[in-house]
């Protein structure tokens, strides 16, 4: 055992540090340290950086244009990518169904998309949940009825990230209502641009639209475009739920957060002295940083695990629901870092063009939005009490 | 980066947790309890001929020449069989002062007779007035020609009735504050003008609190070196601090194991208890408390012998804090969830629930070692980025 990272652990974070370091536009990092609103067009400026360079796709096979990198670096990519204010890879094409074309895709459908992925001229979006199908996914009924060599869709989805802006959609549909629910389920990748879609916004609290309502109306889906078997798509989707573990803890954002935190916390001033030096604010921090501390110990376990091919410990499991209370936290203590600064609302202020007036220091301008955005991080992506129902029952056989 | 044990490391876990099994048992314990034993000489004596007690010390000291993560094995098996032996206070605290600070001939009384099981040693360094402060040394040895003559109140010593030998920590320069001035002494047992009370503490573990009323030794019975003893102490607490994170994974796994068999036997309305939502979210709310103070452990274990000593410290305050919070609901929650039973002498739960709470306590709390890490100096590597401007914009 040792918890050290080994020299060529080392020599390789240099490698990446360089290289963010000569090619992520400071106009782009200082938008993401400073927590402004990021567009399309910044994700897709350092994806395609990233993809010039053959890092993208960092957990895919090298065949299909990955790294070929052990988990551990991708772990400390991912570190060194946060650390500097890089832009979060949007995950829906790389991490999600990019795996899933690979897995489970016809060759046709590899050929096709996965290298629309890695230039980022497709952009996905996940089409899984409903209206009425949230934590009770398999329950879905969106249907896809096959009509010679297409599928007809038709149904509502809902919460779909950034599908204002997406060209495909991976998609659950129901192809069959006989047996178990999950059994007549299926895997569909919808082009977007065809007719009988229609995408509304949805507006979340801090007034930002991120997420979208999808409506098919007799929407034409070639039959090539369904991944995996029939009534399989089950298959997928848990599948895709299995897929970058470590990732989804959020580790290095966190990092590079509680280092904000405790820069505004210097800041602020209460009585004559820095706020970081209140006894009780300073204790939730350091809480919070121990917490943190323990969460990348314990990713690294399991990167560790995924690098030497042993089946990942009940520790994996732990990732999502820790690392998403601990991101929750640091925007709560963000935004009780700055006091009555939390309250005014700017949105305009959050935009990359802003030269008007702040209220306050101009970092107090989105802790509060973002406090109010990060409340998803515990429902999406399984809620945390759906982790622990899986957990309770995969884990701890009860 | 590497968790892997090596074969050597498996080994040891592995015999010692055979050892422990099949030598010692929960009854024995109540038995050792209701019978005030501090500890068990037979169970000591097995524990050296397995050659346990040699784990943290060189081979040229006669030991096995382990670190951090042999010790976190050994404490990690002493914790889940809920053992009373005195190996924090002999192996790790006093032996530490000694392999550590020690000169050679004194080593060379000392540590063969610690390995073989026949002398048990204690330190004597928390004081009554101290509360978390680690560095508060109040008792005072003065001079007398070549001798000292101490002075003063120790508390807490761990296994202090059963020691032969205690390594006291005392004052022969500045305030009971200052980092400077510490000495530590050698001091026999049968020693005139020492006094003490034995006591158990809420678990069982036995102490001793010691009145020094000017007890003469002489200038060989000096460990390392004079006034400077500071650095060494911390060291060795950093050690048994880092064991004791170790010893409470190890309770919490078996705790949590416990926990979960019982969801699954109990009935209740009919069916397992484990049924009910409520309580398998708090059993998994228990395995995430346990896999991060877990990973702390680890940390700690591979830390401790870092010589960078602020990286050291801050990591082993992190790992005493998140053990010592995970603990506290990890042991909670296992009483909950067991109900009436969980309330119980009868059951192993409430054992480990005591130990975990008596570890949390020993040498600061979750509470005082946030205190403790917020205000360490971060070490560079942790340091790097550097943060925005803030600029104030007047309207
Ligand atoms: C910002 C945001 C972005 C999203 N992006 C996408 C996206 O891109 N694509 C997509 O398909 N979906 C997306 N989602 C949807 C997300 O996956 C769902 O919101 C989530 O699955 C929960 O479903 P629900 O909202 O219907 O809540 P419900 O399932 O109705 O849950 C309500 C509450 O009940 C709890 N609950 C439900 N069932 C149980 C149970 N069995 N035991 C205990 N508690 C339970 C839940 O944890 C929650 O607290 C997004 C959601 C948000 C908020």
């Amino acid at each position: 055992m040792d918890l050290n990272y080994t020299k060529e652990e080392t020599a390789f974070r240099g490698e990446v540090r360089e290289f963010i370091r000569g090619h992520l536009p400071g106009d782009l990092s200082r938008k993401v340290l400073e927590h402004k609103r990021l567009g399309k067009e910044d994700y897709v400026r350092w994806q395609k950086i990233l993809f010039e360079k053959g890092w993208l796709a960092a957990g895919w096979p090298v065949e299909y244009g990955g790294t070929g990198w052990s988990a551990i670096q991708r772990f400390i990519f991912e570190d060194e990518s946060a650390a500097a204010g890089a832009p979060r890879l949007t995950p829906f094409g790389l991490h999600m169904v990019g795996p899933v074309i690979i897995a489970f895709g016809t060759d046709h459908q590899k050929k096709q998309y996965l290298p629309r992925i890695l230039s980022s001229e497709d952009w996905w979006c996940q089409g899984y949940s409903e209206p009425g199908s949230g934590s009770d996914l398999a329950s879905l009924k969106t249907r896809a009825e096959r009509k010679g060599d297409k599928y007809i869709v038709n149904g509502q989805k809902t919460w779909n990230t950034h599908g204002q802006w997406a060209d495909m959609c991976f998609c659950l549909v129901r192809t069959s209502s006989e047996g178990k629910k999950q059994d007549g389920i299926s895997f569909l990748l919808i082009d977007m641009h065809s007719p009988g879609i229609t995408v509304r916004p949805i507006i979340t609290l801090e007034g930002e639209h991120e997420v979208n309502e999808i409506w098919f109306e007799n929407v034409e889906v070639p039959v090539q475009n369904l991944v995996g078997d029939e009534n399989r798509g089950w298959t997928c989707a848990k599948f895709l739920l299995s897929h970058e573990r470590t990732g989804i803890a959020g580790v290095g954002a966190s990092k590079r957060e509680l280092h904000y935190l405790k820069h505004i916390a210097t800041q602020e001033q209460e009585g004559g002295k820095p706020l970081m030096e209140d006894p009780l604010f300073r204790d939730r921090v350091a809480k919070v940083e121990i917490d943190l501390m323990a969460l990348e110990i314990t990713c690294l376990r399991v990167a560790s695990a995924d690098r030497d091919g042993k089946a990942p410990g009940p520790e994996a499991s732990i990732l999502k629901i820790k690392g998403t209370e601990i991101q929750q936290e640091l925007t709560e203590l963000m935004m009780d870092a700055v006091g009555p600064y939390a309250l005014p609302h700017l949105p305009m202020a959050w935009g990359d063009h802003w030269i008007g007036a702040h209220v306050g220091p101009d970092y107090a301008a989105p802790l509060a939005a973002r406090y109010f955005n990060y409340r998803k991080t515990t429902i999406y992506g399984g809620s945390n009490e759906i982790q622990r129902n899986i957990i309770a029952q995969m884990v701890l056989g009860l | 980066m590497d968790f892997s044990l090596t074969e050597e490391q498996t080994m040891l876990k592995d015999s010692v947790n055979r050892f422990l099994g099949k030598n010692f048992s929960f009854e024995q314990r109540r038995k050792m309890l209701a019978d005030r034993q501090p500890m068990s000489t037979q169970l000591w004596q097995g524990l050296a001929e397995l050659g346990v007690l040699g784990v943290p010390f060189s081979p040229e000291d006669g030991g096995y020449g382990g670190g951090g993560v042999e010790t976190m094995l050994v404490m990690e098996a002493l914790g889940c069989n809920l053992t009373l032996e005195p190996y924090l206070a002999t192996v790790v605290l006093a032996g530490g002062c000694v392999a550590r600070g020690a000169a050679d001939w004194q080593k060379k009384i000392l540590l063969p007779k610690i390995i073989d099981g026949s002398m048990i040693l204690a330190f004597a360094h928390s004081e009554p007035n101290a509360r978390f402060d680690l560095g508060h040394v109040g008792t005072r040895a003065t001079r007398d020609g070549n001798n000292f003559v101490l002075e003063g109140e120790k508390t807490l010593v761990l296994h202090g009735s059963v020691a032969d030998k205690f390594i006291v920590s005392a004052r022969t320069a500045g305030d009971p504050g200052d980092a400077r001035g510490v000495t530590l002494f050698i001091v026999e047992a049968d020693e005139e003008n020492l006094g003490g009370q034995e006591y158990p503490l809420f678990e069982g573990t036995r102490a001793l609190d010691l009145q020094l009323a000017g007890v003469k030794v002489g200038p060989e019975s000096v460990v390392g070196t004079l006034d400077q003893a500071m650095p060494l102490i911390d060291t060795v607490l950093d050690r048994a601090m880092a064991a004791l994170c170790a010893e409470a994974v190890g309770i919490m796994d078996a705790l949590h194991a416990t926990t979960v068999d019982y969801l699954k036997t109990r009935q209740q309305f009919g069916q397992p208890i484990g049924r009910f939502q409520a309580l398998q979210h708090r059993a998994v709310d228990m395995l995430v408390q346990l896999e991060q103070a877990r990973s702390m452990a680890l940390l700690a274990a591979s830390k401790v012998d870092s010589s960078d000593v602020s990286e050291r410290r801050r990591v082993v305050a992190a790992a005493k804090e998140m053990t010592g919070r995970a603990g506290r609901y990890v042991g909670q929650q296992a009483i909950q969830l067991h109900g009436g039973m969980g309330m119980t002498d009868e059951l192993n739960v409430s054992h480990y629930f005591k130990r975990l709470t008596a570890i949390d306590v020993l040498f600061g709390n979750a509470a005082s070692q946030r205190t403790r890490f917020a205000t360490m100096k971060e070490s560079g590597a942790t340091a790097q980025m550097k943060p925005p401007r803030k600029s104030w914009v007047k309207i």
